[in-house]
């Protein structure tokens, strides 16, 4: 990116420097396994307001927690994502119009922008009862996703309510909680599992489609490879104590204190794919995420887990690994009896045996005592 | 019927008597297999070994083995020797406080453990339908699952007790390492010695093996060596200080020799390996097999006599 284009958008920027800026695209790019000269890439594509995407975010049944994760986000801040790098057309929280007027503006950016926004959607969508329990504007809300979804270049569910159904799908889903998936089918859905999930999942997904024109390679259950590809159990710090054996086996314990690993108080990092130990959360430095705090993972992003299995459970090992034990050359497999033991079993059998002989003699000498003629 | 006792005797010994004209091992072994001089096989240094378990990790991957489980809450996989889910395993030798690695008295050494692919394997001569085969270029020992019967001759004849038996299967088949002969075609090797970070498994011909074996042997302890990666020919090396060695390459002439060769400095028979003769079992047993039924002539000889015995002692009966 040139110098020169940089002056032309720095006003829009604000107090960010060009190399900052620079800096920033950059790390979205390493991020998402990419190498670094795509950052330039990035950073042209951002810039270019005209390809600046513009985004609609609907919400249904969510507690905003996937709004408040992407507000604490430092590279980029919620401003200059909002500002600078998407068109935020429309969304409940951080939308300036209210009521009709913010309709108003969702309905404009789907005219104008037909078929190129990007949808996102946060929170389960309710579908028992035609829909009744999460209404808009009058309208419920999977009435309004369908509308709007015609329309959208690409999907993005965030959040594990959107993903999966998460809290508000939780048995009995008393509202009939429902996916985005599951009722979009035409287009492809991307899952932004967790709950709430990191923004950077989000972030990277969003500029990697400003900037190739395509999604990011999906896995089978529609989640970006780069963020999740890979069980938490595989990067986790702990996992040497895993391996070794060493667990906290309750709350407060020695070994908890000692920092061992969290698999006995039932984290869920064995079976839960995503990159919380790699990237950390909430951008406070070392130690900050689930598992560094010492709770064991909940499984929040994963499908089954979080929500579904109670959270001190034990995890079902999805890949299977040796410790850091060996077995012996020859392993011994029972010691045999030892002399002690066997004098041990044979007193008690001689003393049995003793017991036994004097019964039965005491019972004899009664039988004769009795006679042969009183036997009953 | 009554046998007579005499004439029982006199049956017996003469059978005894033919066969022990025939039996003794020295007049009856057969000739024993050359080496093959394409073998492939592994050269395993204990010295070098770090024991991360990266083989038995690979080994399971590249073959699709199930894990293992040896404690109830079934945690990690952790299996206590070979068995029909496990091809390969590193164990741990450990005497006393434990503190040196590779020493024999208050030391602590790694051996790795997977079928040594003989050069005149004992399973083939026992197997009564070929179902283990000898690959006549590679001398990798194989398996056919289409043709065993379920006999198990092999668990017994193999000295190094290799073979597995799947107990818990309904159509059960042997398992034991095959040397990843699947994976030449696409260029790949034995998955334990390409994952191995150390060196201390590596894969190649037997003759560049048994060099390269006899050239660590001919270091000086506390000099600077490189010692190859993956395989015995690789540029990829690990340059590190040499540390003493038992003047032995096991498996170069046990059992008539193997294709899975060990250096250590820990005694091998401490390890687990048996201490073996330069002779072959097989070549023993098939000898004396051979001669007993050459040209079946001792067989017919040997019926001859038991229906004439029995003709004797049921002549009256039949009249």
């Amino acid at each position: 990116m040139k110098k020169k284009d940089f002056e032309t958008f720095s006003k829009q920027v604000g107090g960010v420097s060009r190399r900052d800026f620079l800096k920033y695209c950059s790390i979205m790019a390493v991020g998402m396994g990419l190498p670094m000269s795509v950052g330039a890439k990035i950073a042209e594509a951002v810039t270019n307001v005209a390809k600046r995407p513009p985004v609609i975010w609907l919400s249904a049944q969510e507690c905003t927690g996937c709004t408040e994760s992407l507000l604490r986000s430092t590279h980029p801040t919620l401003d200059h994502l909002i500002l600078d790098l998407i068109s935020l057309d429309y969304h409940e929280t951080l939308s300036t119009p209210s009521g009709h007027l913010a309709e108003e503006a969702r309905a404009q950016s789907i005219k104008e922008n037909k078929g190129k926004f990007v949808l996102v959607v946060d929170g389960s969508i309710p579908v028992k009862d035609g829909g009744v329990y999460c209404m808009i504007g009058g309208k419920p809300v999977v009435e309004i996703l369908k509308d709007t979804a015609k329309d959208a270049a690409a999907i993005i569910a965030i959040g594990s309510c959107a993903s999966w159904g998460g809290i508000p799908s939780a048995s009995p889903n008393p509202t009939g909680a429902t996916p985005v998936h599951e009722i979009i089918k035409d287009k492809p859905v991307v899952n932004i599992p967790g709950c709430p999930p990191s923004p950077y999942n989000f972030l990277s997904t969003v500029l990697y489609f400003v900037t190739f024109n395509k999604l990011p390679e999906l896995d089978n259950l529609g989640r970006p490879k780069f963020a999740y590809g890979r069980l938490i159990h595989e990067n986790c710090e702990r996992r040497p104590h895993f391996d070794a054996g060493r667990f906290a086996i309750e709350f407060g314990d020695d070994n908890h204190r000692k920092g061992y690993c969290l698999y006995k108080l039932g984290c869920k990092g064995p079976e839960t794919f995503n990159n919380c130990p790699s990237i950390l959360y909430g951008d406070t430095g070392s130690g900050s995420w689930p598992v560094g705090t010492g709770h064991p993972c909940f499984g929040c992003s994963e499908k089954g887990i979080g929500f579904n299995k109670p959270i001190f459970s034990l995890a079902s090992l999805h890949m299977v690994t040796p410790p850091d034990t060996y077995p012996h050359v020859t392993e011994q497999r029972g010691t045999g009896a030892t002399i002690a033991a066997v004098a041990v079993v044979a007193g008690a059998a001689g003393a049995a045996i003793a017991a036994g002989a004097k019964t039965y003699k005491k019972l004899d000498e009664e039988e004769k005592k009795e006679g042969p003629g009183k036997k009953g | 019927m009554e046998i007579k006792r005499r004439d029982f005797l006199k049956v017996s010994a003469a059978g005894g008597l033919m066969l022990a004209a025939n039996a003794d091992p020295a007049l009856a072994a057969r000739e024993p297999k050359q080496r093959l001089p394409e073998a492939l096989g592994i050269l395993y240094d204990a010295t070098v070994c770090i024991g991360c378990k990266v083989c038995v990790s690979a080994c399971k991957q590249h073959n699709d083995m199930p894990p293992d489980f040896s404690s109830t809450d079934r945690t990690w996989d952790d299996p206590l020797d070979l068995s029909s889910r496990t091809l390969n395993i590193i164990k741990l030798y450990k005497n006393g406080t434990g503190e040196v690695k590779d020493r024999e008295t208050d030391g602590y050494s790694y051996i790795k453990r997977h079928c040594m692919h003989c050069v005149d394997p004992s399973c083939i001569s026992a197997c009564p339908v070929s179902a283990l085969t000898k690959n006549p270029e590679n001398g990798v020992v194989r398996y056919n699952k289409n043709a065993c019967i379920g006999c198990r001759y092999c668990q017994i004849a193999c000295p190094f007790n290799i073979p597995k038996f799947q107990w818990d299967k309904a159509f059960p088949q042997i398992k034991k390492c095959q040397l990843c002969d699947h994976r030449y075609a696409t260029g790949g090797y034995s998955a334990c010695c390409e994952f191995c970070p150390t060196g201390a498994s590596i894969f190649g011909r037997v003759d560049d093996l048994i060099k390269e074996a006899k050239r660590r042997l001919s270091l000086t302890p506390g000099e600077w060596a490189h010692y190859p990666i993956g395989r015995v020919d690789s540029k990829h090396t690990s340059y590190r200080q040499v540390t003493p060695y038992i003047n032995h390459v096991y498996g170069e002439k046990e059992g008539g020799g193997t294709q899975f060769l060990m250096l250590s400095n820990v005694p091998f028979e401490k390890l687990g390996l048996p201490p073996l003769t330069d002779k072959p079992d097989a070549a023993v047993s098939e000898g004396i097999q051979h001669t007993i039924y050459k040209g079946m002539i001792a067989p017919i000889v040997f019926l001859g006599g038991m229906i004439y015995a029995v003709y004797q002692n049921t002549k009256n009966e039949c009249e």
